[in-house]
């Protein structure tokens, strides 16, 4: 198990310009502390690489790379190849891609390097939205959120259709090893950081990011709406492993939706027949990860 | 062309087999490709390679063109050789990657197989997939035969590799005529080309020991200074391109002209200029034509990417008229070359009259009767006859 204490006091990531209360930095951070500096970092347009590598201020301490908006899949197989050919095998390829980077544009990428079964780690931080664009729906974004291309309005509740289940479509891979983890988790996620380093092919973790600009609250909140999160189900900390998955948070009963909805804009709009929906969908899911997991 | 080389041996090889051994022969670290007529048996070939324990290197079924592209550019970062080929929609599917390569300044190579694009759908050979990839930052070569195809994959990797070039380099191959048409291949020794290709040590590659970011975001107060150093690097590569010319036929016996050919040009009055396969016929023509007294020549484009500009400055007060073979169009206008042809005759004042000639799209033979028209219309040209600059060539109606 990590323990802070042993924590190396290297900083890999520093001075970025991320937004006050995003869970991005101490994602990058806590990642790179685990991994070491025989890390390289492949990042596909996203707001990771818009507040990290700006020239002249990089702002990390490892190698790093900025790759197109679909490739990050592919770029970590490369890398991961061309380290191989030239007998190099004590460092981590590791790439950090959002949701949109990784659900949508990049999916076939990453499909691709995993069916390969490369050697490398991918964090997907979902954020719930094409953020760096000006939040713009990602097929992330859960259903009911308003965002400026799912706005809600007389004629819309905001985006239409459920989050995707990125974790059951790694499952769905036979992945070596694949998690969900949450940046309000940042034990579990270090923890499920250090488990990727002595495994082979590829590994997957998608954590959670709660946004306090595109989903609308105070920066001090984000730990806070991030346990909510889990708290109320909208989303759980499962791994997948050896074939099996385990859930690593079960709430005894989940809190009432509205506790999480309301501390942010982009679902104030929401009718109570909306939350009705929302919570349908959200029940029908925990139906499946009981039946299944539990 | 002359074989002068010791040691090697002779085989039959179409040209894609051909492009196959060139890369073989390089020692690529990675090679990422995705399969697409005409290309196909250059894929082929390397797996057959990898899988009999005729080749070392990491072979990755990439997904897709692009993923082809991103995996070799990976690869490279880390400082591995990189190697894969395409062609047409595939080309087309990667060109964003293309950038990203060439702007980061990752010495990848890569065959494309020359093939037009969709719609109508066709698979046979034209060169407007590469041609419409011009800006994209990339030293573009075309190639004549399977021989020329196997050493240019060797000169592309010297001169992709150059400190200074650093830019990557894409060798192109007619679709069919070149890629699937057998001819006796002179295939180098691997100690000859590791004597010739040194091993890579690329400078511009991860070291742990000083972390640097790659192909990083550059804002506007700095960007257009990268780009000023890819036109730079650019510049330089024309003088590159002849030098590893000239080392590659003192080491192997076969010099190529660097970036143009001229045949048969002293005292022509009027020359046709051609890339890739046409310009093999045009040669028969040119023979055929200059037995019969005529003062004909013949421009054989090596590369496009950097463009020959001196070259034709130069040519134009040799000449009286001169004939631009394009097996493309850009639509609205004329084909790209004879508008880059005809950019550079401008540049030297006296300008011979150009005629534009659209042909071989989509696979269509340019036979040698085709030819000997073109030359045809060119004296016709220059004795006051009226000539459309730009005409079909073999077009049905």
């Amino acid at each position: 198990m990590v323990k802070a204490k042993d924590l190396t006091d290297q900083e890999y990531l520093y001075g970025h310009k991320a937004c006050p209360g995003c869970g991005l930095g101490t994602i990058g951070r806590l990642a790179l502390k685990i991994l070491g500096e025989r890390t390289i970092v492949g990042l596909p347009a996203s707001c990771m690489s818009t507040v990290t590598t700006i020239y002249p201020q990089m702002n990390y301490s490892v190698p790093s790379l900025t790759m197109a908006f679909a490739g990050t899949g592919a770029l970590l197989t490369g890398m991961s190849a061309g380290l191989k050919a030239q007998g190099i095998t004590d460092a981590y390829v590791l790439g950090i891609a959002g949701d949109g980077g990784t659900a949508d544009i990049g999916l076939q990428a990453l499909s691709g390097a995993v069916e390969r079964g490369d050697d490398f780690i991918y964090i997907c931080y979902d954020n719930e939205a094409y953020m760096n664009t000006g939040v713009q729906r990602s097929s992330l974004t859960p259903i009911g959120a308003h965002t400026t291309n799912s706005p809600a309005g007389t004629a819309s509740y905001g985006k239409k259709n459920p989050k995707k289940n990125l974790f059951e479509i790694m499952i769905a891979h036979r992945i070596p090893y694949a998690a969900t983890a949450s940046s309000a988790y940042p034990y579990d996620f270090m923890n499920k950081m250090e488990k990727t380093k002595n495994i082979k092919g590829p590994k997957f973790i998608h954590i959670m990011c709660p946004c306090p600009t595109g989903w609308g609250f105070a920066s001090d909140l984000t730990v806070e709406i991030g346990k909510l999160a889990v708290e109320t189900g909208m989303w759980y900390l499962a791994e997948y492993e050896n074939g099996k998955v385990k859930m690593n948070v079960v709430p005894k009963t989940l809190k009432p939706l509205e506790e999480y909805l309301k501390t942010q804009r982009r679902f104030r709009h929401l009718t109570a027949e909306n939350i009705q929906l929302i919570q349908e969908h959200r029940d029908r899911e925990w139906e499946l990860i009981r039946e299944r997991w539990l | 062309m002359n074989n002068k080389s010791k040691s090697g041996h002779l085989d039959f090889l179409n040209g894609d087999e051909a492009v196959a051994y060139g890369a073989r022969l390089c020692r690529p670290h990675v090679i990422a490709v995705y399969p697409i007529t005409p290309q196909t048996i250059v894929v082929e070939k390397i797996a057959e390679f990898v899988a009999n324990n005729e080749m070392t290197c990491e072979y990755i079924h990439v997904e897709s063109e692009h993923s082809a592209m991103c995996a070799a550019m990976g690869a490279s970062l880390v400082g591995a050789r990189a190697f894969t080929a395409t062609s047409s929609q595939g080309l087309a599917y990667m060109h964003e990657m293309l950038h990203y390569v060439s702007g980061s300044r990752f010495p990848i190579v890569m065959m494309n197989a020359n093939r037009t694009l969709a719609a109508p759908w066709n698979i046979f050979g034209d060169q407007r997939d590469s041609l419409s990839q011009r800006d994209t930052g990339w030293i573009q070569a075309y190639v004549e035969n399977g021989q020329e195809a196997l050493d240019m994959i060797i000169q592309a990797y010297a001169l992709a590799e150059d400190d200074r070039v650093y830019t990557p380099v894409m060798v192109n191959l007619d679709g069919f005529v070149n890629t699937h048409t057998f001819e006796l291949v002179h295939i180098p020794t691997q100690e000859e080309v590791d004597a010739f290709l040194p091993p890579f040590k690329s400078k511009n590659a991860v070291d742990f020991h000083h972390p640097r970011s790659f192909c990083m975001t550059a804002s506007t107060e700095w960007n257009m200074e990268f780009r000023y150093q890819q036109q730079e690097a650019m510049d330089r590569a024309k003088g590159v391109i002849a030098e590893v010319d000239k080392r590659f036929g003192d080491h192997f016996g076969r010099y190529y002209g660097g970036m143009v050919e001229e045949i048969r040009c002293e005292d022509a009055e009027v020359v046709l200029v051609g890339m890739g396969s046409v310009v093999g016929t045009s040669r028969i023509v040119v023979d055929r034509l200059r037995e019969k007294g005529l003062k004909v020549g013949l421009v054989k484009l090596r590369f496009y990417r950097p463009f020959p500009r001196e070259y034709f400055k130069g040519l134009s007060g040799r000449v009286k008229a001169m004939g631009v073979i394009d097996r493309d169009i850009s639509f609205g206008y004329e084909g790209a070359v004879a508008s880059d042809i005809k950019s550079a005759l401008a540049s030297a004042g006296v300008v011979p009259k150009v005629i534009n000639y659209i042909a071989g799209i989509a696979g269509r033979d340019i036979t040698k009767e085709n030819i000997e028209g073109m030359y045809d219309k060119l004296f016709s040209f220059i004795q006051g006859k009226d000539e459309k600059e730009m005409q079909f060539i073999g077009l049905r109606w």
